[in-house]
């Protein structure tokens, strides 16, 4: 499903990815760890295509097109959803209204009829229940005011309503107490199925025992330094990444 | 030149919808002014004497003042000897009713999206039509006489109900109030007129859409509103003008006058021609609009949805005279390319428990500049009066200006008065959110725009709402910053 070979990218002439190298298949789950600065951040940016970083080399393939050659909203159309670490507020619109503008623009584009309003909130209130989120939150501005607890549900909620291939899950722990962590990985594992992916951006295992990967990977200064199975990321929670980085002093050596 | 300003630049071709114009065969006063053109006006008009002694001691008024320079915005200097102050369509025989107008006018105001057919109109709006210097059309008349209500034309009025016309005119924008007002008193063609009787709910909004259609030529409207004691009128006014290279002066006035416990609504949706997007052509929209809330619990409400124009001088003002009277002023203002505004309001305090609230939401983009103006005034013997401003200013770009110049003048130390402001830029944060969920940068910045101007659009009656919305993203299309 996911092909990226060889990704160099680079903001204000800084390179933060240095040749990333990483195959997803349809049904998978991809964690990515790494230390402060490793570029996990970076490379969910990329793929999703932010304009401030500038992919120098290297090609990314998504359902057998160039991803790279793609406009942002033209990737999210095409099925790539990212779930934010920092979700922006937006006053003054809200959830609803955002949602099914989304929604639409979506559906339009995959060839399908726009969603009435009562097929729309009718497709919501099913999907509210996955992640367990409150009507009322969704009636207000788009973000305004959550707690980040909050604007981590709606994200995944989101997720729900818009059906992606690839979910992006960047830094979606940071900010969760236990129980919002449970519920949102919750989400996640109910949207999970053999024709999706998942790649889950994170610094700590933490959300790895409730959102279970198939592979562990270990960004390091911008590439991908070691890759395991769930294994890994529990010898990392033990064993910090130090070890990592001294394998990798050693290696250069 | 950044991803952001190219994208701004792809925005700002877009063409202005209504820039069409026809020809018409039409009645012309001579090119100029002077007295015997405002005479020349009066007798075309079949006016009365007390009118014409009005507009030549207007023209009086006016040949000692000034063009006001203290606005934040800069244009050549117009030269009003070489305009023209009269243009109508020939009509032979003024229409007695909507079946006898020529179906050419009709047409062009069908083109526009204004059905003048009470059959085929929503119920619900009244529609008087003004093209360029006169009144073509005014709809459902007869339903409202039934309740005595009058709307029609200003010409009418003044032939219909003189008295009427005679005691509210110029009684809340005297002829002498500034340089516009004075050049609109002397030279003004038609415009609507509309009075709502003694406890008379009005069951249906009330429009004016203002139509320039004649090269080279002013337009010079009023409009006057009474409403008696306990009575309600909700008003919406519409406009809209070819596309020329030349500039073209609209210098209207408005005049409310509320009695007590009367209420009026005012709402504008402004879509002038705004000039091309290198700044050639455009209006320039220098209007005086007043209320007067003149007996105790009346209240004024400007809501104003301004987009065109090229360069906008306008400040919807409530003058608070009853007591317990409100005044309230909704405003959004879109800027765009080379387009200057300078608009706000005037909240004049002078009865005791006075209250006003202004919420003005300024939106630059391209090259514009825009800028709030506002004053509050609390007079001596307005004891417990309040006043609440908010203004609210988004950019989008690095290359547009936003200013805010607000004026307070306290005179009693029982006055509440609060204000508010803000200044934020749409966020390319913002943008790619709705970018990553598969939103395209236009519709993104319509929805962030519409948000922003949400608390004002909100204030505007449903249809129009919808369709002030529409225009907000079509004068934003493509202008990402």
């Amino acid at each position: 499903m996911l092909s990226i070979k060889n990704l160099h990218a680079s903001i204000e002439g800084n390179e933060i990815l240095r040749g990333i190298d990483l195959e997803v298949k349809a049904g998978e789950v991809h964690a990515i760890m790494g230390p402060n600065g490793s570029g996990k951040s970076t490379l969910a940016s990329v793929l999703a295509g932010r304009e401030e970083y500038e992919v120098t080399e290297g090609e990314v393939v998504f359902k057998g097109e160039n991803l790279l050659e793609l406009a942002p909203e033209e990737r999210a159309r095409e099925g790539v959803f990212l779930a934010f670490q920092y979700p922006v507020e937006i006053p003054g619109v809200s959830s609803t209204n955002f949602l099914r503008t989304a929604v639409n623009q979506v559906r339009e584009h995959r060839g399908l009829e726009p969603l009435d309003a009562v097929k729309f909130l009718t497709m919501m209130k099913e999907k509210m229940k996955l992640v367990e989120i409150d009507q009322k939150l969704l009636s207000r501005a788009l973000n305004e005011g959550f707690s980040g607890g909050e604007k981590k549900r709606n994200e995944i909620f989101q997720m729900a309503m818009l059906e992606p291939t690839l979910s992006i899950l960047d830094e979606t722990d940071s900010g969760l107490d236990i129980d919002a962590l449970k519920i949102v990985s919750n989400g996640v594992n109910q949207l999970k199925s053999k024709d999706n992916a998942t790649i889950v951006v994170t610094h700590y295992q933490r959300l790895l025992d409730y959102i279970v990967p198939d592979f562990v990977h270990v960004l390091y200064k911008g590439k991908i330094v070691k890759s395991g199975t769930k294994e890994l990321a529990l010898e990392l929670e033990e064993k910090g990444y130090d070890w990592i980085k001294e394998e990798i002093g050693q290696a250069a050596v | 030149m950044s991803k952001d300003n190219e994208i701004l630049e792809e925005f700002t071709t877009k063409e202005y919808e209504h820039g069409w114009s026809v020809n018409y065969e039409a009645d012309e006063a001579p090119i100029g002014l002077n007295e015997d053109i405002i005479k020349w006006i009066s007798a075309k008009k079949e006016e009365p004497q007390w009118l014409l002694n009005w507009r030549l001691k207007a023209f009086d008024t006016f040949k000692k003042m000034t063009e006001p320079e203290w606005a934040n915005v800069h244009y050549p200097k117009i030269d009003l000897q070489k305009l023209r102050y009269y243009s109508a369509p020939k009509q032979g025989k003024k229409p007695k009713t909507l079946d006898e107008v020529d179906p050419e006018l009709l047409q062009i105001y069908e083109r526009l999206g204004i059905n003048l057919n009470e059959q085929k109109r929503l119920q619900g709006i009244a529609v008087d039509a003004v093209l360029d210097s006169v009144s073509v059309a005014t709809t459902f008349k007869e339903t409202l006489s039934k309740l005595g209500i009058v709307f029609c034309s200003f010409s009418e009025a003044v032939k219909e109900h003189p008295e009427l016309v005679k005691k509210y005119l110029g009684s809340v924008v005297p002829i002498t109030d500034n340089y516009y007002a004075a050049l609109n008193s002397a030279v003004f063609s038609d415009g609507s007129f509309c009075y709502i009787p003694k406890g008379v709910r009005c069951p249906m909004e009330l429009s004016t859409y203002f139509r320039i259609n004649a090269a080279n030529t002013g337009q010079f409207e009023r409009t006057l509103i009474v409403a008696e004691d306990e009575s309600y009128v909700s008003y919406l006014e519409g406009c809209t003008a070819p596309q020329r290279d030349e500039n073209q002066l609209h210098a209207a006035v408005v005049e409310i006058y509320a009695a007590t416990n009367a209420e009026v609504k005012y709402s504008t949706v402004q879509n002038w021609f705004p000039g091309d997007k290198n700044g050639k052509g455009g209006i320039y929209n220098f209007v005086t609009k007043r209320g007067l809330c003149a007996g105790d619990h009346s209240k004024i409400s400007w809501t104003q949805v301004e987009t065109g124009s090229a360069v906008t001088w306008k400040y919807p003002s409530c003058v608070l005279k009853g007591d317990y009277s409100v005044g309230e002023f909704y405003s959004v203002a879109v800027t765009n390319n080379y387009q200057q505004a300078d608009t706000g309001t005037k909240m004049i305090h002078i009865g005791k428990n006075t209250k006003s609230r202004i919420v003005s939401k300024g939106i630059s983009a391209g090259k514009s500049q825009n800028s709030y103006r506002g004053q509050v005034q609390v007079m001596k013997r307005a004891h417990n009066s309040r006043n609440f401003s908010q203004c609210d200013s988004l950019l989008m770009g690095d290359r547009c200006g936003a200013h805010t110049f607000p004026y307070i003048d306290i005179n009693n130390p029982t006055a509440k008065v609060e204000h508010e402001a803000t200044t934020s830029k749409i966020g390319e944060d913002q943008i790619f959110y709705c970018n990553q969920r598969g939103i395209d940068t236009e519709d993104a910045v319509a929805l962030i725009v519409n948000g922003y101007a949400k608390e004002v659009l909100n204030q505007l009656p449903m249809e129009f709402a919808v369709e002030a919305q529409k225009l907000l993203a079509l004068t934003l299309e493509g202008s990402v910053g």
